[in-house]
């Protein structure tokens, strides 16, 4: 039997919160996370998460699971289990709402303050702005964000800052947009991130390279728009 | 953009650049210490060591790396830990007292430093 731990807290009934423990019965098949809490809450309907997806794709259904974040629909147990036992919390550093539910206010603060969309001056293009495939490679690494927080909740200067620092989920789309060659708005755009809490809050920790699901580097484009700071200001 | 008028120098390239820059002079000032140290000193070869002008220069050079240094780094660490969203009013107030300590030591330290490199 595995031993399964749950952070449970509604903040209507609970003082604090607590970890609830459940036996779960496997089967000997190699399940994901996501199946486990879909069981154990057909069993306890009171367990509360997000979800949508169940495919790794939406990103809804990121939590701590055993310590380290992650996308529960694309964790199985065997990547995960040690001793068995799987403990799943929720994302750290964000308020919880109900259990494993965060409240992702201060994450979507940051993504929208680095304006995640292409801006450009020049008049439209009779059919579409062209890109060539280079150009377009560059994007690559980049645009496969799904936004789940894993990165950006498991990142210390983040959790002291997070509503200074960008986080390494709004900095790998910052760098999305300053890699575009059809974003004509590259200047203005460095000129919001050159202060000392924005960009310069990482310290290269590299905890969002250790979790994304995605296997995305958002420590590499940091880097990239450290350079393109650096290039315009000396 | 945030802004911040306690950073060195306002601007977080700035201040990237400046830690990274100083590191490195304090890192070849001290393995060049530590190479005259081991190499065996007494109180007269010392005397002359630093009776070179480039010595004193590049000890003041130092003094002040360590001291835009340390002001960045320690900087960091208090806008980190104690913040107003940790700790309420009183992180304000134990921020702003470290940085006047820090920034008050430091201070002293380039004073007292250019007092001994060149006045004996």
């Amino acid at each position: 039997m595995l031993q399964v731990s749950i952070y449970r807290y509604n903040p209507e009934t609970d003082q604090k919160p607590w970890m609830q423990d459940f036996q779960f019965d496997t089967e000997g098949k190699d399940l994901m996370v996501l199946d486990v809490l879909e069981q154990l809450k057909a069993q306890d309907s009171s367990v509360t998460y997000r979800r949508s997806c169940r495919e790794g794709v939406c990103g809804s259904d990121g939590v701590n699971i055993n310590g380290k974040n992650g996308l529960a629909c694309i964790t199985p147990l065997s990547a995960t289990v040690k001793n068995n036992k799987l403990v799943i919390r929720p994302l750290p550093g964000l308020p919880v709402i109900r259990d494993l539910v965060v409240d992702m206010s201060l994450f979507y603060a940051q993504y929208e303050k680095i304006q995640p969309y292409l801006q450009n001056d020049t008049p439209a293009p009779a059919i579409e702005r062209l890109q060539s495939p280079e150009d377009r490679a560059k994007l690559d690494g980049l645009y496969e964000c799904i936004l789940c927080a894993c990165c950006s909740s498991s990142c210390p200067s983040f959790w002291w800052n997070p509503d200074r620092f960008v986080g390494p989920a709004g900095l790998l789309q910052a760098y999305r947009f300053l890699a575009d060659s059809r974003d004509t708005a590259t200047d203005e755009r460095l000129s919001r991130l050159d202060d000392p809490f924005s960009v310069f809050r990482c310290h290269g920790i590299q905890n969002c390279v250790n979790v994304c699901p995605k296997g995305l580097n958002p420590t590499r484009a940091i880097g990239h728009i450290r350079t393109m700071l650096l290039t315009r200001a000396t | 953009m945030v802004t911040a008028v306690t950073s060195f120098g306002r601007s977080g390239t700035s201040d990237w650049l400046v830690q990274r820059v100083s590191g490195v002079i304090l890192l070849v000032y001290f393995v060049f210490l530590a190479w005259v140290v081991l190499a065996g000193v007494d109180y007269a070869s010392w005397k002359a060591l630093f009776g070179q002008t480039w010595v004193k220069v590049f000890s003041l050079m130092a003094l002040l790396s360590l001291a835009a240094h340390s002001w960045i780094g320690l900087w960091s660490v208090v806008t980190d830990y104690l913040t107003e969203r940790m700790m309420g009013t009183t992180g304000n107030v134990l921020r702003i007292s470290a940085q006047l300590v820090i920034a008050l030591v430091l201070f002293v330290y380039v004073v007292w430093g250019v007092q001994i490199l060149w006045g004996y």
